[in-house]
């Protein structure tokens, strides 16, 4: 989940995980996959805790 | 949605005196953080003082400032919340462009990540060269030794290393006259005539005829390799139809000055602040000189990804900016009536939060005054824990979007200083304290230290 009262566009999550999130030059956030499979885990997990602006966090799938 | 018409005004604090006169502003200019405690202690999370014709309603608690971080531009308005600036960055400069022109423009400026590991490099450069000039060490100032050594870092970052090499300790002893003329009697009038207007309105002077010398002399020489080329070669490239240059020496200082602003005296007085606290306890300095040794130990440079992981040195630096925030009142206009906590805030008002008070909240922080960095280690995370009442970068959608570039800067600074001096600090511990007659809060001088080779 992206608090996009939050977000300022730092681009450290696209640092963490480029195939899961893109910054544009513009500081526009996308979530390239909002279900990231479990490979990618450490990686959003690295992005939620070092965002700047702790604008992310982590929403489990309802079993 | 309560009816407007059930909502109360905020309560008014004590002390205002004369309705004819200006208000808590002489209380502002002499002690703001008592006014600001009393302010809370009287009225609530929701009360106010006044600034000449002005009424700003302070806020604080988690709720209240929630409100006041989380509110967009449209409703609270920086642009004219802070007219001591304008004076400073000229006019034209910053506040006159929209909130989404500005927004885009932080983007344009070198504080994304990816440009974190060269900067990194750059300040420990910096710092290096600061010791140097004395590498024996001895006797410094930690005001002005800082405030140098962080012109030379923002310089180099923001505006680029060939701008920096032609910059010398001038530039830094004009931009401190500069921070100095922020006198909240601005609020009445931002051209009085007081002396430290005076000072700031000459050393803005000195500092454009120090940047239209630069300008001049790169006029002469060869535009440099893309590489080589600075902020400043780029707005001199920019001509208008009849070949002269579009930006002139004031509007292209103006920029500077307004680019260097938010990361200058708060990163001096945040490093000055870590050391002094470090300093006063020393036991949890081993702990952070143990941590470093560590990080030296692996043959780590003093880049970004060695940078990410020191608990220990950011849980002090975090800790100094919690007691010593270097911004103690934010500031905005309220461009419509506004609730907040019951309390009907009237459009034109000015709303502030308060770093100072809210970091202070006993309820959000046990033993509040205490400088404790453990507070900031795992499982607790007071910081984390507590978003809308641990405010030294402000919250929100405004939070300082330099943060991240501080951080990294205030450990590239330690971890050179740390591992090569030892400090002392030359006065009594208690004597060290901030001087508030300005609305840039910096240390009070005299603020002795002695520096000597581990």
């Amino acid at each position: 989940m992206v608090d996009r009262d939050l977000c300022q566009g730092h681009g450290v999550c696209e640092s963490e995980a480029p195939a899961v999130f893109e910054v544009s030059k513009a500081g526009e956030l996308t979530v390239l996959q909002e279900a990231p499979r479990d490979a990618e885990r450490k990686a959003v997990d690295a992005a939620v805790t070092y965002c700047p602006t702790h604008a992310l966090s982590i929403v489990e799938d309802q079993l | 949605m309560t009816a407007t018409s059930d909502l109360r005004q905020p309560p008014r604090v004590s002390g205002e005196g004369d309705p004819s006169g200006t208000g808590h502003l002489e209380e502002l200019r002499v002690d703001p953080i008592g006014l600001m405690e009393r302010t809370r202690a009287e009225c609530g999370h929701v009360g106010t003082f006044r600034l000449a014709d002005r009424d700003v309603v302070l806020l604080t608690g988690p709720e209240a400032n929630e409100i006041f971080f989380r509110a967009p531009e449209e409703d609270l308005d920086q642009a004219e919340a802070y007219p001591f600036m304008t004076p400073i960055f000229g006019e034209g400069v910053v506040f006159d462009a929209s909130p989404e022109e500005r927004r885009k423009a932080l983007h344009n400026q070198a504080l994304r990540d990816k440009f974190m590991r060269g900067h990194a490099e750059t300040i420990a450069g910096e710092v290096e060269r600061m010791v140097a000039q004395s590498p024996q060490g001895g006797d410094i100032d930690l005001l002005d030794w800082f405030a140098e050594l962080t012109i030379y870092t923002s310089s180099a970052c923001l505006i680029g290393k060939r701008f920096r090499e032609q910059l010398d300790g001038r530039f830094a002893s004009l931009y401190h006259d500069l921070e100095q003329g922020t006198d909240a009697l601005a609020y009445v009038d931002p051209y009085a005539d007081i002396p430290s207007f005076r000072r700031r309105d000459a050393a803005r002077v000195g500092l454009v005829q120090l940047v239209e010398a630069i300008m001049d002399g790169r006029a002469g020489e060869p535009t440099p390799d893309k590489e080589e080329r600075d902020l400043l070669d780029v707005l001199m490239s920019i001509k208008d139809e009849d070949g002269s240059q579009h930006f002139s020496a004031d509007i292209i200082t103006g920029m500077f000055i307004s680019m260097m602003f938010a990361g200058h005296h708060t990163t001096s007085g945040t490093a000055a602040w870590t050391l002094i606290e470090l300093l006063r306890h020393p036991a949890f300095l081993a702990e952070v000189i143990e941590e470093l040794d560590g990080l030296a130990a692996e043959g780590l440079e003093v880049s970004y990804q060695a940078l990410r992981e020191m608990p220990k040195l950011e849980a002090a630096i975090k800790e100094a900016l919690r007691l010593h925030p270097p911004l103690i009142l934010l500031l905005r206009i309220a461009k419509v009536p506004l609730e907040v906590g019951g309390h009907l805030i009237p459009e034109g008002s000015l709303v502030a939060a308060s770093p100072s008070v809210s970091n202070r909240d006993p309820q959000a922080f046990d033993d509040a005054e205490a400088f404790d960095p453990r507070r900031y280690l795992d499982p607790r995370e007071d910081d984390a824990v507590n978003p809308w009442s641990w405010i030294p970068f402000g919250a929100g959608r405004h939070r300082c979007v330099g943060a991240a570039f501080a951080m990294m800067q205030l450990k590239a600074i330690f971890s050179v200083l740390l591992r090569r001096y030892e400090f002392d600090l030359s006065q009594p511990h208690d004597t060290y304290r901030n001087d508030h007659s300005k609305m840039v809060v910096q240390l009070d001088q005299p603020c002795a230290a002695r520096m000597s080779p581990r």
